[in-house]
Formats: C-alpha cells, structure tokens, sequence
C-alpha cells in the first residue's frame, strides 16, 4: 500500500522548518516556508510543545469529493493528487477539509496542497516525520 | 532582495512615526549583513552626538542566502555602542532573519525616538507604530507573551524585546529575540531604551520564485547534508557549546573567580555533559537550521517545604556558564540556572554581567568599595547576593550602581581596580584565557568580542608562536573573512561547512556572481570601512590595555608577559596599516 506522511516523534521537532522549506521549495518552485503544505507551529510561543498541521492522507478525501473541477482526486493509499492547471481557485477544498490543513494562496489564486511526497520527512533532520503505511484499522 | 541586484531598506523614524522603503542597487556590491549594515551605519551615525541621541541609527541587516539556506539563520544589528563608545556590532538567530527575510526586507533603518513607550509591528505593508506603556517594566518573558497574543502572525514572525534593563539604559542590556536568543553584546537594548522602543514584531509569510531550481536544489541539497550528515556539525548538536567546559578546564583556560584562576575545581558539575544528563529537555533551532544548537534544560526549583517546586525552562551555553558559573566560583547547576533566569528576565547581556559581578566581588574584598554600597554581601560560590545584586544593577539606587551600569570600563575609572577588571577592548571577556591569542584578538577586534578573529582557535594551534608576524597575518585574515561569512549572515558555527567554494557555489546557485577574488576585496571593504568609522566614533586603534589580571594568571601558553602583547600589537597595528 502507497505510504503517507505519518508524525511518528512530535517530541523530537526542533523548529527548524526544514520540512516547509523543502516543501516550498520542491512542489511548489517558491522560496518560502510559508507556500508549504505542512506548517509547523508551537501551542504557545518556543517555550511550549510543538505541532504539525499535515495533510492526514484520508481514503475518502473530502477535498477531492468536494472539488468541482477534479483537480483533486484520490491517491491510492490515501490522500489526493493536484491537477494545478484544472483549478479554478475556488476554496471549496479548503472548506471540505476534514483536518483544517489547507491553506489558499492568495498570490496565485490556488490551494497549497499536499501531494504526499515525502519532501518534508526526506529534510527532517530529527526524525520527527516518517512516509509510512497507514495501521490496518485506519485502512 | 531575491532575484534582484538590489538592496530593500525600510527606514523607521520614531519621532515622527513614519517609515518608507527604499531599494539601492549601489549597496549590492555590498552583498549584505554586515556589509550593508557598515556601508548604512557609516552614512547615518552621527559621530558628534551621544550613543543615546535619538538621531543615533540601529541598522538591522540580512543577507542574500537568508533562510533559503540552511544555517544562514542569523541577524546583524549595528549601532552605536554606548559600553564603548564607538562601534556596536551583535548578532541574533531564532527567526528574526526568517520573519525579515519573507517580510520583503534585506535591512531595517531605526531612527528618532518616540515620544511615550512603543512597540512597531513591521509587515510587508509597513509598520504600525503602537502604544507600549502596558509594558513599561515588564520582562522580557511577560513582554513577548504579551506581544505574541496581540498581534497576528503565528509561526511567521519574530518578537525582539528589551527587558527593564534596556529601558533603564544599563549600557549591557541586550535584547531578546524569541525568548532564546539574544542580541546580547554591546548594549543595543540601552540603544533600544533610548529610543522609547520597547519591542519590535516582524512578521512575513510571502514567497519569491526559484529561478534556476535544479541550480539551487542541488546547492541546498549539499550544503543540508554536510550539515546534517556529515560529522563536522556534531558538536554543537551534542553537547552544545557547553561541551568546551572541560576541555577549557584540563588545559588551564576557563576564567573561574574573576580570571583570579584558569581552573574551576567543580567544572566537572558544571560541564556539558552534567547539564545534558541532568537538565537537557529539548533542543531547538533557528529557522532554517537542520543542527539545532540550542540547549533547553529544565531547572526545578523547591521554593518552600513540603515538596513545594517550581519549574522553569532555560537556554544554556558555554558563555553563560562561564559568566554565570565558574567566573562567580558557582559549581552548581541550579544556581547557575538562577543566574541565567535572572539576567534573561532583565534583559541584560549575560557575559558582561558576569564579568562585572566577579568584578564587584573582589572589588568588595579588597576594600575599594563597601559592604554598605553594594547593599549586598558579595561572595564567589555564594548565589543569592549575586541575584541581589543584579536586580540593583537595574534599579540603580546608588551612585555605585549607576556607575556600574554605565559598564566596567566607565566604574574602574571612579572606583579603580582596573588591575582586575576583565576587559578587553573597553568590553567584558568572553570565556577563554587561551593566551595571547585571545586577548590581543578580543583586544583589537572590530566588536571587541573573540569571535571577530578567533584568536582563542589560534592559541590551541601548536607552534604559533614562533612567527608572530604569521599569526597576526592570521588574525587579519580571518577578520576579513568574516566579514564576508557576516555579510552573508550565516551561523559561525557553520563556517567550516561555508568554505570559499561552497560560498561561491550557493551565491551562483541564486544569480549572484561571484568570484574568491571580489569576495576577499568585499571583505577588506568592510574591515576598512568599519575601521574608519570607529575612529570617527573616537576609536584610537594605537591605545590599548592589557589589565594585570591577564598576565597574572598563567595560560597553557605560560604567563602571559606585557612585553610580548606590546611587540605583538604593533606588528597587528603594521599589519593592517595602522602606524
């Protein structure tokens, strides 16, 4: 089964945000940590805990669902493609999402989505991210 | 600015709460950091006024790798020093660049003074000027929750600000920037204070095109795995700077009591490695940095009986326990951790502080001022007087105090002791009493701190002293070439990962052209520059001390003698043709 990205040790997130830059800087050609679909994001300034808004690679993706156009269809192993060039930047995706994790570029009308690559735990230097295989009851 | 042979400044007037920006393409010759901010400060200073006058400029500066990068993580801030008296020079990480960087900005003009205190908020759009006196006295700590929950932009910005000791004009106040790093040297939060400014937020979210993306990614990808998987950035993710504790102590070159000696009998309990078994938490990074030298430790403090604890979470380094630990003879870690809390609450510089109260500390016992003055029964090891004290030093409730504020080099002249004052260069010692090296290099480096030339590296250097000549030539050299490292505002700790072709090679990959020889012309540029502007500023490059105390107190290199410092300074001052 096609793997999805996982935060398997939050704990271990240095705030480095090397993952958003890979991520701005492979999928989307932009420097920027900002174009990126995940975020990294403290609970409440450096002294607190970290966290990962992440695309959670549903099964049933209700951004795909919801898009009019099918430029977002369902991955095998759960999450979406992104057909950049059918989109018409109509936001309803980032309404239907489920986990509150896309974000809409206003600069060049699209959504910032994540295609499951891997880019961002391939640039995690602390292991905080991992491509893995959904657990059997999630499937 | 990305993809543009030009330099964005925005220019923020206090006085009149206004701001423009404004793009030089004279300044890209300048490539940035520290050079940008030399070229800006030198136009702008007004060498005939105060460090304090509102017309003084504070020029914030990034470079053209900033962020995009990795380790390319670090602010420059460049004022008028008002511990020395001429050139202020100090530089922060955490994401200050980052927030700068995608706010559109490639440098920061801050001038005038406002009227009541104030706090600006820069976007991309501009700046907001807003009323700060609900912060009036606040720490640094309740400072930045504060500003964090006020204004918009969460995980795309940075939040600098002074403690009570920047808005009181101690002149070693530091400023800090997201809670765990500091531009801590020289007494920009003083600079800050005088201008009625008690913070800053920048905030920026925007991106730019990668224009030769296989270019670039190539470059990013090199430089990220040499510093992620390679073994050349390992130490500063161990252990941290704090590993150099025990090595400093086995080769007789820790400070400890007042530099009264060069070994600290307890640096086994204060080592890197007793902080990381016992109090390391967490490490964290500046943003766009994959190492994260940044050491959390945890510090539980039993404020009553019956189990009664509190906890606090704080940065440590080397510099801090030098400065906070065996300078003072404090051999435990939790009162170094008090220490540390206390300096960060107030915002003040954490090595001058220190250096200052080991300074009091034998000041007190030699009688050259009292018991009664100092309100506080000063004592090496002793941590509760030293927390005292550096509350007075704050609140300044005595001409003793006052004067101390003003900085060791100004209290030496009123109270003397000036034997025993750990100054190099009119500034507080760093933490390595390496030899000669060190204290010429801190002596007559460009910001009066061992990092301008690494002279404390040259010194473990077997041999160097056979060529004088050769290591001041050596001392020049790398002067210069940190000037170009700092004009790309990387990490310094990264400068065996930016070597010359790895430079050259990450500038290419986003359009800018360079070559070894316009990089070594740009750094005797800014050395020069930069010298000329100190002595404007009254700088005598001739005039210097070499306290008692460093030749006291033996090195692995032997006692250090006048004599040779004196011959060793005018072949620095040939060197750089200053005669």
């Amino acid at each position: 089964m096609a793997k999805v990205l996982t935060v398997k040790h939050m704990n271990r997130c240095i705030a480095c945000y090397s993952c958003m830059l890979a991520c701005s800087r492979v999928v989307f050609g932009r420097f920027s940590a900002a174009k990126s679909a995940i975020q990294i994001r403290t609970r409440g300034g450096l002294q607190s805990k970290l966290a990962a808004n992440i695309c959670i690679g549903c099964l049933e993706p209700s951004c795909a669902e919801a898009c009019p156009e099918e430029a977002l269809v369902g991955r095998k192993g759960g999450g979406v493609r992104f057909k950049t060039e059918k989109c018409t930047g109509c936001q309803v995706c980032v309404a239907a999402c489920i986990a509150d994790v896309i974000e809409f570029d206003e600069a060049d009308g699209k959504p910032i989505v994540c295609i499951q690559c891997g880019s961002c735990a391939r640039f995690c230097p602390h292991g905080v991210l991992e491509m893995a295989e959904r657990p059997v009851e999630a499937r | 600015m990305l993809n543009e042979n030009r330099i964005r400044i925005l220019y923020i007037d206090l006085t009149d709460k206004a701001f423009r920006v404004e793009e030089r393409g004279d300044l890209f010759d300048w490539l940035g950091g520290i050079g940008i901010a030399t070229k800006l400060f030198s136009e702008l200073v007004q060498s005939g006024a105060d460090p304090f006058d509102p017309g003084q400029p504070i020029i914030f500066a990034i470079g053209p790798l900033t962020t995009i990068f990795p380790l390319v993580t670090k602010t420059v801030a460049v004022f008028r020093s008002p511990l020395t008296g001429h050139w202020g020079e100090s530089y922060a990480g955490m994401r200050l660049a980052y927030a700068l960087r995608f706010a559109g900005y490639d440098a920061v003009v801050v001038t005038g003074a406002a009227g009541r205190l104030a706090y600006a908020v820069i976007t991309p759009e501009g700046v907001e000027f807003k009323d700060a006196r609900r912060l009036r006295g606040l720490s640094t700590e309740e400072t930045g929750r504060i500003l964090r929950e006020a204004e918009p932009g969460r995980g795309h910005r940075s939040t600098i600000r002074i403690g009570p000791s920047g808005e009181r004009r101690v002149c070693f106040a530091g400023v800090n920037v997201d809670t765990y790093r500091h531009f801590g040297r020289m007494g920009l939060g003083a600079v800050m204070g005088a201008k009625n400014l008690k913070a800053l937020v920048v905030s920026g979210a925007g991106s730019y095109p990668i224009t030769d993306p296989k270019a670039y990614r190539k470059a990013y990808e090199e430089i990220y795995n040499r510093a992620v998987k390679t073994e050349i950035m390992d130490k500063y993710h161990g252990l941290g700077t704090p590993a150099n504790v025990v090595p400093l102590n086995e080769l007789g070159a820790l400070p400890t009591r007042n530099l009264q000696s060069n070994r600290f009998e307890k640096a086994e309990a204060v080592s890197g490695e007793a902080f990381a078994r016992e109090n390391l938490v967490r490490k964290l990074a500046c943003t766009g940095c994959p190492v994260g030298c940044i050491h959390v430790g945890l510090f539980r403090r039993e404020f009553a009986e019956d189990y009664e604890y509190e906890t606090v979470t704080l940065a440590y380094d080397h510099e801090l326990i030098f400065a906070l630990g065996t300078f003072l003879g404090i051999g435990t870690r939790e009162g170094i951790f008090s220490l540390i809390e206390k300096v960060e609450l107030l915002g003040l510089d954490a090595i001058s502080s220190g250096v200052i109260l080991g300074w009091m500390t034998e000041a007190l016992e030699k009688g050259l001022i009292t018991e009664e003055q100092v309100g506080a029964h000063l004592a090496f090891g002793a941590v509760e007087p030293y927390l005292e004290a550096l509350d007075r030093l704050v609140e300044q409730p005595n001409e003793l105090y006052a004067t101390l504020a003003k900085g060791l080099s100004v209290a030496v002249e009123r109270f003397g002791g000036s034997d025993f004052a750990c100054l190099l260069g009119g500034h507080e010692m760093a933490g390595y009493h390496t030899g000669y090296g060190f204290v010429l290099g801190q002596t007559v480096g460009g910001r009066h701190s061992h990092l301008c030339n690494a002279g404390y590296a040259l010194d473990q250097e077997h041999g160097i002293l056979a060529d004088p000549d050769g290591m001041m030539r050596r001392l020049v050299s790398e002067e210069k070439w940190r000037q170009v490292l700092n004009s790309l505002c990387l990490c310094l700790f990264a400068r065996n990962i930016y070597d010359e072709p790895t430079t050259e090679m990450a500038l290419q990959s986003v359009g800018i052209e360079v070559s070894e020889e316009r990089l070594k012309e740009l750094g005797d540029r800014i050395f020069n520059l930069k010298l000329e502007t100190k002595k404007r500023l009254g700088f005598k490059p001739t005039q210097v001390q070499f306290p008692k105390r460093y030749l006291e107190t033996p090195t692995f290199q032997g006692q250090l003698k006048e004599e040779v410092l004196r011959d060793l300074h005018q072949r620095y001052l040939r060197e750089i043709g200053e005669y």
